[in-house]
């Protein structure tokens, strides 16, 4: 039967993202993924009519929504000619089109039916600091921004919103690669609508991209924000941009109204990592406690106890790591006693192949001739099995 | 078209039981008031019922003493169908449409149990003669394709984002201008309709000459809910069976002067002779839509006389000749600048001194 066949088509390829699995009770925003995954529930069973329905409804609620033009399109072929593939009338024309809204369709539906879990949460997430009120997951793969809400350091899920990214994907390195950077970044700045292009939509969002982490990396390019759409479409394919994580205008516009300029972390993934409550616990706790040793080892003026926290690799305020603990030993030599506080702390995790933790917190430094408050940023990595810090300074 | 299951949905929005029930009642509509009203009404309940095998055996011994009767028939075969005896189920309708070829119930019943046997392709051919049963039928439905079809494609445009320039000219659809469907327009309103407009531009497909109103189309099955309250029309007589003629063994010569005659018919028609296209007609031709032959010939006359041009063909004929009748089956392709059709075309001929002339011409069969 023909139009089975066009669902086959499209399911075959979805089911291998987990589409089948069982739809979530629950959805936090306001997306057309709902009203979408009652047209495919109607095409699956065979109900073109009240599919059609459904698409016209989707239609209404969201007028520039390409992809639901296209199942409309489909719907009103299928009346007079048989179809085995997606978006079979358009193909012709514009196959890559064709395809980009089939991978959006599947990211849209996989996301819908595949909520956060209430008892999971990303690694990535390990400590947000008080004024932080709000944190940011990517997920490229998933075509997926989850909003997370500080909830006394533990985030609890908010809202999820499709986006797109990268045409080239992601890992980005250098200038013009078109793809989109993975790592722990944070908003810098506000771009009002009035003053961009209408490709921007409702506004833009720059984050420090590249980071300390990147720049060390030999990484370059510039210019990566979180932005919206324009206005002749509700949204764009998952692989669209040239680097920028992009967003329909009303998800930007509600996005927007919790970001905190300069504050908010963006963390940018391939693919989330979720961890249960439990064992999100257990790695903050155990990093902490190494923060912590940290601290209580630079306040014994003992300069072994002091560098064994420092990775081989290590640099900072553009010394090397003999440079730093060299003038560490100096400095120890001339002070009677140090106190040292660390306060709101924030701890990300980055979620590329290299392990690190960004380590962010005001520094309360006391000693016996000198004292001073700053913002340090540190990065710590693994290093034969422990936790070791691979660079050092102001944030 | 295709048809699908979909379309089996969209077109019959009952369920097989049902549709079959309420096609049959307004079966029952075509009965005489005589006696025999009795017994059809007494097996249409029962199928109503769900009392299939009673049904089935009543139309047996109804069907004993009126063989040919296509009511009994008809029930019958909704009888075998309740009964899941789908092949001879099959028998019967198939054998209704050769008797009559124009009523569109038969086809739709037939497509029902192909589409259950998933025999989608002949589900879809029975449908589409269903259809084809009636010109305005035929034209709605294709008129129909070309709006789903041009929806889609704006649909399309939209979720593509095309070039707006890559749209195709606007749609033509061919207009059902002469009104034989209703049965109610008197021929001088069809015509002076037509007539009255100043330019009458895509009246093209309107060209296929209409077929004469036909009782069965007259009964819709979905607004017929009481036999007994449902008024017999005057016209709503259930039409003469036409059994095939015996497989006559027509001598060639006969074949090529027919053929040699459709041709000329078709050569006149293209080249807008209007003389020569209406001396094909018998004087006894059979005027569509209740028309007066002077009315019918001054409307065939204005549009086969139409500027622009155009251009009839046929494809193979199937003849079968009885005597000095013959009907003759084939497919005619109807192009002009704007449209393009291809129908099935029927024409009951007859040989009167030496000349074989059109006395039926019909759409479908």
């Amino acid at each position: 039967m023909k139009t089975r066949a066009w669902i086959a088509a499209f399911w075959v390829f979805a089911a291998q993202g987990g589409l089948a699995a069982a739809p979530a009770t629950r959805y936090t925003d306001s997306g057309p993924e709902p009203l979408l995954a009652r047209v495919f529930a109607e095409i699956e069973q065979s109900r073109w009519e009240a599919a059609l329905n459904e698409t016209e409804a989707l239609l209404r609620a969201y007028p520039n929504f390409r992809l639901g033009h296209l199942i409309k399109g489909d719907l009103l072929l299928a009346r007079i000619r048989p179809l085995k593939n997606f978006g079979e009338g358009g193909v012709q024309k514009a196959s890559e089109q064709v395809a980009d809204l089939r991978e959006e369709a599947i990211a849209r539906l996989r996301a819908y039916k595949n909520k956060p879990r209430e008892t999971e949460v990303p690694r990535y997430l390990l400590q947000l600091r008080p004024d932080q009120k709000y944190a940011i997951v990517v997920d490229t793969q998933k075509a997926r921004l989850y909003l997370y809400q500080n909830d006394n350091g533990r985030p609890r899920f908010v809202a999820d919103y499709y986006i797109s990214h990268g045409k080239q994907g992601t890992g980005k390195h250098a200038e013009g690669d078109k793809k989109t950077p993975i790592g722990v970044y944070h908003v810098t700045a506000s771009l009002p609508r009035q003053k961009l292009p209408d490709f921007y939509g409702s506004g833009a969002y720059p984050i420090n991209y590249p980071n300390e982490w990147d720049k060390k990396m030999g990484k370059n390019g510039h210019g990566i924000w979180l932005h919206g759409t324009p206005s002749d479409t509700f949204s764009r394919p998952p692989k669209a941009s040239d680097g920028c994580v992009v967003l329909a205008n009303r998800d930007l516009d509600a996005l927007a109204k919790n970001l905190q300029i300069g504050t908010t972390p963006v963390i940018i993934s391939n693919s989330v990592e979720w961890l249960s409550l439990d064992d999100w616990q257990a790695e903050r706790q155990a990093l902490l406690a190494m923060i912590d040793e940290w601290r209580r080892d630079w306040e014994s003026l003992d300069i072994e106890r002091y560098a064994r926290h420092y990775a081989r690799n290590f640099s900072g305020e553009g010394k090397s790591r003999e440079e730093w603990l060299a003038q560490k030993r100096k400095v120890n030599a001339g002070k009677a006693w140090i106190k040292v506080k660390t306060e709101n702390i924030s701890m990300f995790r980055n979620p590329g192949k290299e392990e690190y933790v960004v380590v962010t917190f005001e520094q309360d430094y006391q000693s016996s001739n000198l004292s001073n408050r700053m913002q340090k940023r540190q990065y710590w990595i693994k290093e034969d099995g422990r936790w070791k810090i691979l660079h050092e300074g102001a944030a | 078209m295709p048809a699908s299951s979909a379309r089996l949905l969209a077109l019959w929005p009952c369920s097989l039981g049902k549709t079959l029930a309420c096609l049959a009642s307004a079966w029952l509509l075509l009965a005489s008031a005589s006696g025999w009203a009795q017994s059809l009404e007494e097996i249409n309940q029962l199928i109503k019922a769900g009392q299939h095998g009673k049904a089935l055996e009543l139309a047996n011994r109804y069907l004993a003493d009126k063989p040919k009767d296509a009511q009994g028939r008809f029930l019958k075969g909704i009888a075998l169908t309740g009964l899941n005896k789908q092949n001879e189920a099959i028998a019967v309708f198939q054998k209704l449409t050769e008797d009559y070829p124009h009523l569109p119930e038969p086809y739709n019943n037939l497509a029902v149990i192909y589409a259950q046997q998933k025999q989608y392709d002949k589900a879809r051919e029975a449908l589409e003669k269903a259809i084809r049963t009636h010109p305005a039928y035929a034209t709605a439905h294709e008129n129909l394709g070309d709006i789903y079809s041009r929806l889609a494609s704006e649909a399309y445009g939209k979720a593509l984002s095309l070039d707006a320039s890559n749209a195709s000219a606007q749609i033509k659809l061919a207009m059902i201008d002469s009104l034989v469907s209703a049965g109610k327009a008197t021929p001088a309103s069809a015509v002076a309709t037509s007539s009255a407009k100043p330019t009458p531009a895509p009246l093209a497909k309107a060209d296929l000459p209409a077929e004469p109103p036909k009782p069965a189309v007259l009964t819709k099955p979905a607004e017929t809910k009481e036999v007994k309250e449902a008024k017999p029309a005057p016209e709503a007589k259930a039409p003469e069976p036409r059994p095939a003629p015996p497989p006559a063994v027509p001598a060639d010569d006969v074949h090529a002067e027919i053929t040699a005659t459709v041709d000329r018919w078709l050569a006149a028609w293209s080249r807008k002779d209007v003389k020569a296209y209406l001396a094909h007609y018998a004087k006894d031709f059979q005027v569509p839509g209740g028309q007066s032959r002077k009315a019918w010939e001054a409307e065939r006359a204005q549009r086969v006389g139409k500027p622009g041009k155009i251009e009839v063909t046929r494809d193979k004929l199937a003849i079968k000749v009885e005597g000095n009748q013959a009907i003759v089956r084939f497919r005619q392709s109807y192009k002009s600048a704007g449209f393009n059709a291809t129908s099935g075309k029927t024409l009951v001929m007859s040989r009167e001194n030496g000349k074989w002339l059109i006395r039926e011409e019909r759409v479908g069969g």
